[in-house]
């Protein structure tokens, strides 16, 4: 059903190398480099303005680096482009909710769903008489708590629901590398739980970087922990030995601390 | 979380897969169609270009309406499937449809090729780009008058009977018939489309570029398409003017005529195929009434309604009108799509 290539044996899932990003004299991603194994739960943390959602960009085919190269499953696909690269499996959430307005979430995920199949063309029967698609797409939203307001507009659901509906299209997708941009972003404490909890429930040999503020989320989430400062990468390690390192407190968890 | 790879019920979506269904106000739009021309056979050379508008609509919508793409050039479609159509008459076969197959193949092609260049660049650009490719036809048209017959406009186009056996007349009654069978078969094939997961697809370009790509959208095969396609059905209605009317002549690739579709779908209403329809009706019957009452300055009280419209907002009448169809329609099952 799916049109991804076999990995590579032993390649880790997502490897990036030497990573640049300048705009004009502005250097805002400096070599960086990151791997993510198989199954990997890995955070990237730092403080606002230190390049991180410049990073899943570049990961992602928005932004082209200067230079450096990506590999995802041993293929390089540095030079490929952002849609391709989702097809592969590799599949980011946003931080700022970028959801199709007029859609019902039904739609919505009946459209990623049919887009993984690799039935996103076809133009000869609707895309609800695809009941295969379509059983798939409603199975996300139960999933997602979503399927009593299925048939509504996404315009008009609150905003805890889009931000649910936000992960499941990247669910739906079934990734093999999932990139979550702050999926708790705005939402209220009470309501993060069911993010929480369906990103617990994600499949184990999906590999999952995160890219979050909240570091309660990120050392209950995350195996291994990446920071980075100004653009480059500052140190990567275990949760714990970042927990303890002294250089990562005085950059980032000083301030968040104080927040 | 409760695990949910186990036989959870799926929640009921049956009103997703009937959301493409035919409805009723459907078949009364069409055989309101069929009416026309039994209640008021005098007005069939009307009813057809009102038919012929329709399409070209349909066509645009398509563009504008589901795919978001703006364009100030669409006449460079009809007019190559008219020109085409014309000159497939004239030099090869006096079939209609061989005719209109032509019609659509050549516009169909432009399509393809122009579509390149409306893949990238800013709402501005492709206003630009389209506007310089239709203005460009209208200029070749002009200058190779020994093919097209210029500002003469090219005459001496014989048409045979539709079938083999439907002969065009003066009354025009075999025409709007034709026109109005090729307009519903057109239409279907929009709207199958239109429901399909690419047209979804489209819509979801429209909506949210971004966000399209990151499902794995490939945005500009996906243009690339769909313009073509709806350069195909404009060549479709070009080509049925042509053959309606035997006759071609400039303004078909002129700008006016580009500027006339975009009225109709404002009009109408963008996005939903109807809207072409409607549009269509509106359009002439005003236009039909306006110049009958006051010749000089009936364009002055068109663009008054135009921007009352506009201003209005189409959405809210639209909103207004919808729910006012919910109410007649309460007793039947309500389906849950409030966007048709």
């Amino acid at each position: 059903m799916s049109v991804r290539a076999d990995p590579r044996a032993g390649a880790p899932a997502l490897a990036a190398r030497g990573l640049v990003k300048s705009f004009g004299g502005i250097a805002a991603t400096r070599d960086v480099s990151l791997t993510l194994a198989q199954g990997a739960r890995h955070a990237l943390i730092g403080p606002n303005g230190a390049g991180k959602t410049t990073l899943v960009n570049l990961l992602t085919g928005v932004l082209a680096p200067s230079a450096g190269t990506i590999e995802l499953a041993g293929v390089d696909i540095t030079g490929e482009p952002t849609h391709w690269r989702a097809r592969k499996g590799l599949v980011r959430t946003f931080q700022i909710n970028q959801l199709f307005a007029p859609f019902t979430p039904l739609e919505t995920l009946a459209l990623v769903v049919a887009q993984r199949a690799g039935i996103g063309g076809r133009m000869l029967r609707a895309l609800g008489r695809h009941s295969a698609i379509v059983d798939d797409a409603a199975a996300v939203l139960t999933q997602f708590h979503l399927s009593d307001v299925m048939h509504l507009p996404v315009s008009q659901l609150p905003y805890g629901k889009r931000r649910l509906l936000e992960i499941a299209i990247a669910v739906a997708a079934h990734p093999r590398v999932l990139l979550l941009d702050e999926p708790v972003a705005g939402v209220p404490a009470g309501e993060s739980a069911e993010i929480l909890d369906t990103l617990a429930a994600l499949p184990a040999d999906v590999s999952v970087l995160l890219i979050e503020h909240d570091m309660d989320l990120v050392f209950r989430f995350a195996m291994r922990i990446s920071v980075m400062v100004d653009g480059a990468l500052l140190v990567e390690d275990s949760a714990d030995a970042i927990a303890r390192d002294p250089r990562v407190k005085a950059v980032y968890l000083g301030e968040a601390s104080r927040a | 979380m409760e695990s949910p790879k186990q036989t959870v019920s799926l929640p009921d979506t049956v009103a997703f897969a009937r959301a493409s269904r035919w409805r009723a106000y459907e078949t009364v739009i069409w055989m309101v169609a069929v009416l026309a021309l039994l209640v008021f056979p005098r007005q069939a050379a009307l009813w057809n270009e009102i038919a012929i508008l329709a399409l070209f609509a349909i066509s645009l919508d398509l563009v504008l309406g589901y795919a978001g793409i703006l364009t100030l050039g669409h006449a460079a479609f009809f007019g190559t499937g008219c020109y085409a159509a014309a000159l497939f008459a004239k030099h090869a076969m006096h079939d209609p449809l061989a005719g209109l197959a032509a019609g659509m193949l050549a516009a169909a092609v432009l399509g393809f090729v122009t579509s390149f260049m409306v893949l990238r660049g800013s709402e501005l650009t492709r206003l630009m780009v389209t506007l310089g490719v239709a203005s460009l036809l209208y200029e070749l048209a002009n200058r190779f008058e020994n093919i097209t017959g210029g500002a003469d406009g090219l005459q001496g186009v014989v048409m045979g009977p539709v079938l083999g056996v439907f002969q065009f007349g003066l009354d025009a009654k075999v025409a709007y018939a034709y026109s109005l069978c090729v307009l519903f078969v057109l239409f279907l094939v929009a709207r199958l489309v239109a429901h399909s997961p690419f047209g979804y697809s489209l819509k979801a370009i429209r909506d949210n570029r971004t966000r399209a790509t990151a499902i794995g959208i490939d945005v500009n095969r996906n243009i690339v398409v769909v313009y073509t396609l709806g350069a195909a059905l404009a060549g479709a209605a070009g080509a049925l003017l042509a053959q309606t009317t035997a006759f071609a002549s400039l303004d078909v690739l002129g700008f006016e005529r580009s500027a006339d579709v975009m009225l109709v779908l404002v009009l109408g209403g963008t996005g939903y195929l109807y809207g072409g329809v409607i549009g269509a009706v509106i359009f002439r019957v005003v236009q039909d009434a306006l110049s009958a009452w006051t010749p000089q300055y009936w364009q002055f009280w068109l663009g008054l309604i135009l921007v009352t419209i506009v201003l209005i907002g189409h959405e809210r009448m639209m909103r207004r009108w919808r729910s006012l169809l919910r109410r007649v329609a309460r007793k039947r099952p309500a389906a849950p799509d409030a966007k048709k």
